[in-house]
């Protein structure tokens, strides 16, 4: 429908630049975006013609590529929001979005699943345990990093940040199993929690040092001098300084761990320990169809705790980045 | 009492901050530390506090020796420059921390914290955050929390340099009667010398590492020890001139002076302050011929910038005296006012045991 106009209008600018000779900028212009900026229209003006009416076509043209443009990206995203939204309660969920034919029976028939509620409370502790974790560890490593003077400081970050996408990486699968086998962390919440936080820690080091160097040492010297002690500047000053950081760190650290399913999948066998995101994978039917009504009523079950989480998190301490991440 | 012995600090990379430095403060002394930018004041301060470990040499507080005690065991009180008050927490908060650490119970440290508060005029602020604060209140309230431990010393740092001129000159004189009041002994770090004239019992003037002179304010203002104090101490600089003694009478561009008692012949630096000078409409023997070429209003008097041959000779004059540009001035070093430094040492006697003015 309208997605036609998009080629069209381009074309006719460019019948245009071949009578005007204006060719270089206005060609990489209409070529590169949808839609034309006004200093890009404004350039085609004086001709001969009648040059308003042609200006109220061109706006014309623009308003509707402009909406066209972000109803296409909209959609993109939106819909299959929309089809979370919807499944969970129709009677015959299909992969396209319908106006469902109102039901809770999906709910019922989840709950009868003996995994499906298991699996969301796995998800939380394995989450849980890893945030707590891994911003426990990022702080107390990121502080020392950042105040102490440790050569090579830089290049050991640097080294840990790409080595930490190899450690949890699927190439390392093998090895990690074999590790975990050995240290009798299969199928143990830990084991997860563990392998999970090794990999998210650098990175989160990286970007609590960053919070860290933005916070000037005089904090903590003042401290120092009127008596307290290392763990009391910690409590008292550091922590509650780099709060935003800690949220960030611990946010970006449930989410990363809520959908995760390569290592759970792998270090465990034991379905009652199985988080959400590998029980979505066995919501099939014995001929290995999915059961759309489970799967849109699990994912639905599924995102609601990470999207409650950001949006109390962003509510009570807002995320912030001090000047984004330096080297 | 603060006490230190060949104090020296060098950092990595060689650069020494504190080169050797023997210095005693007495009990409720008021001590500035006086010096242009880079030459160690806040690395000595920093030192006392043992926020700094010295290379080398010893530090006493109130006669025990604390070279290696961590700072929050010396019991001194710092304020920094940009005053470090915790952004978290109120103003009783901030107030009351050094009672926190040491455990004071709540209700008794916040009583306390009301108490030191209003006597710094900030009873209204006590709710808010430092963020809610202008420069001049958040300044008041670093002062709080350094009082209101009882420490057995202050250490301050530049706490003046972010108000403004107006505000500076209240809180100098506020600061001044407070350390009075308490008679806690206080070191003072500024670079601002008519601050340090202004507020100390005695000043030390540093330069590089080193103190150049340690004495009263009226001894470093009257007689610098060397060229270094005597251009850096007083609101306008020292007039500096190259001269020779001999023939019992000393010679300064163009000028012929009286030689003070006790001066060698020899090639010296005559140093007069533009406040000890008078301008003459006629040519005077011992007086610095010259061409009016600046003439600047302090206000209440003139700075008169005189271009000599090779040299710029200011003098002070008063209101109502001065010349127009572009005419010819003698400037003339009233009596007894003049320094002579010999190999950038003050040779010239003191005035009472000298000529008299
Ligand atoms: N942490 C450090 N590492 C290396 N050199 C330092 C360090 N801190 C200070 N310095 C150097 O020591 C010298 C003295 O510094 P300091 O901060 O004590 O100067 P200051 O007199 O306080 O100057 P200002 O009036 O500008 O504050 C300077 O040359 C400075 O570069
Ligand atoms: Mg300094």
């Amino acid at each position: 429908m309208s997605e036609h106009s998009k080629p069209e209008r381009s074309q006719a600018n460019r019948h245009r630049e071949g009578r005007g000779g204006e060719v270089t900028d206005e060609r990489a212009e209409s070529e590169g975006r949808a839609t034309p900026s006004e200093e890009g229209t404004s350039r085609l003006k004086g001709r001969p013609e009648p040059a308003e009416r042609s200006e109220a076509i061109r706006h014309a043209v623009a308003v509707i590529g402009r909406a066209t443009f972000l109803a296409a990206v909209l959609g993109f995203f939106a819909l299959p929001l929309l089809w979370l939204a919807t499944a969970p309660f129709d009677a015959r969920p299909g992969i396209t979005v319908s106006v469902p034919e109102f039901t809770l029976r999906n709910f019922q028939a989840l709950l009868d699943n003996p995994y499906a509620l298991t699996s969301l409370r796995n998800s939380l502790i394995q989450a849980g345990g890893s945030a707590v974790l891994v911003v426990t560890l990022a702080a107390l490593a990121a502080y020392a990093l950042s105040r102490a003077r440790v050569p090579g400081r830089d290049a050991l970050l640097y080294v840990l940040l790409l080595l930490s996408s190899v450690v949890t990486g699927t190439a390392a699968m093998v090895p990690l199993f074999e590790l975990a086998t050995r240290l009798g962390l299969i199928d143990t919440h830990l084991g997860v929690v563990l392998t999970l936080s090794g990999g998210l820690l650098p990175a989160a080091i990286f970007i609590m040092k960053d919070f860290m160097d933005g916070t000037p040492t005089s904090y903590e010297e003042s401290a120092r001098v009127f008596g307290a002690s290392s763990g009391q500047i910690l409590r008292h000053v550091v922590i509650p300084l780099v709060r935003p950081g800690l949220a960030t760190i611990a946010v970006w650290a449930v989410a990363n761990v809520w959908g995760s399913f390569l290592q759970p999948f792998i270090l465990l066998r034991d379905p009652d320990k199985a988080p959400g995101a590998v029980i979505l994978y066995t919501l099939y039917t014995e001929g290995g169809a999915p059961r759309l009504d489970l799967i849109s009523t699990f994912s639905l079950l599924y995102s609601l705790p990470v999207v409650v989480m950001y949006v109390f998190v962003s509510r009570r301490y807002g995320f912030r980045f001090h000047g984004g991440i330096k080297s | 009492m603060i006490a230190l012995r060949g104090l020296t600090k060098e950092f990595p990379g060689g650069v020494r901050a504190l080169d050797g430095l023997d210095l005693e403060i007495a009990d409720g002394e008021f001590f500035a530390l006086l010096g242009p930018s880079g030459c160690g004041k806040t690395t000595l301060l920093r030192t006392i506090a043992g926020l700094e470990t010295p290379t080398s040499g010893n530090i006493w507080i109130g006669g025990t020796e604390v070279t290696s005690v961590p700072p929050g065991k010396r019991d001194v009180a710092m304020v920094f420059q940009d005053y470090a008050l915790f952004p978290h927490m109120d103003v009783t908060a901030n107030i009351a921390y050094p009672l926190r650490i040491r455990k004071v119970p709540r209700s008794r440290r916040e009583a306390r914290a009301a108490e030191t508060a209003s006597r710094l005029s900030l009873s209204e602020l006590l709710s808010r955050r430092p963020g809610q604060l202008s420069g001049g209140q958040q300044q008041r309230v670093a002062l709080a929390r350094a009082v209101a431990c009882h420490p057995r010393a202050f250490l301050f740092d530049e706490p003046l340099s972010n108000l403004d001129a107006r505000l500076r000159l209240e809180a100098r004189t506020f600061l001044k009667r407070l350390q009075r009041e308490l008679a806690v002994t206080t070191v003072f770090v500024t670079h601002d010398q008519g601050e340090a004239l202004a507020l100390a019992d005695r000043i030390a003037v540093m330069s590089a590492g080193r103190f150049t002179q340690v004495g009263t304010p009226t001894e470093v203002f009257q007689r610098p020890a060397n060229t270094f104090t005597a251009a850096f101490i007083g609101s306008t600089p020292m007039n500096l001139l190259p001269g020779t003694a001999g023939d019992g009478a000393l010679r300064v561009a163009g000028a012929v002076l009286p030689l003070p008692g006790g001066v060698p012949d020899g090639p010296i630096v005559y140093g007069v302050r533009p406040e000890y000078m008078d301008l003459s409409p006629t040519p005077r023997a011992d007086a610095f011929a010259g061409k009016v070429a600046v003439v600047e209003n302090l206000g209440t008097a003139h700075l008169v910038t005189l271009e000599s041959r090779e040299h710029l000779i200011q003098a002070v004059v008063p209101e109502g005296a001065e010349p127009s540009a572009g005419t010819a001035a003698w400037a003339v070093p009233r009596p007894g006012r003049g320094l002579v430094y010999r190999d950038d040492r003050l040779v010239s006697p003191s005035p009472a045991n000298g000529e008299n003015r």
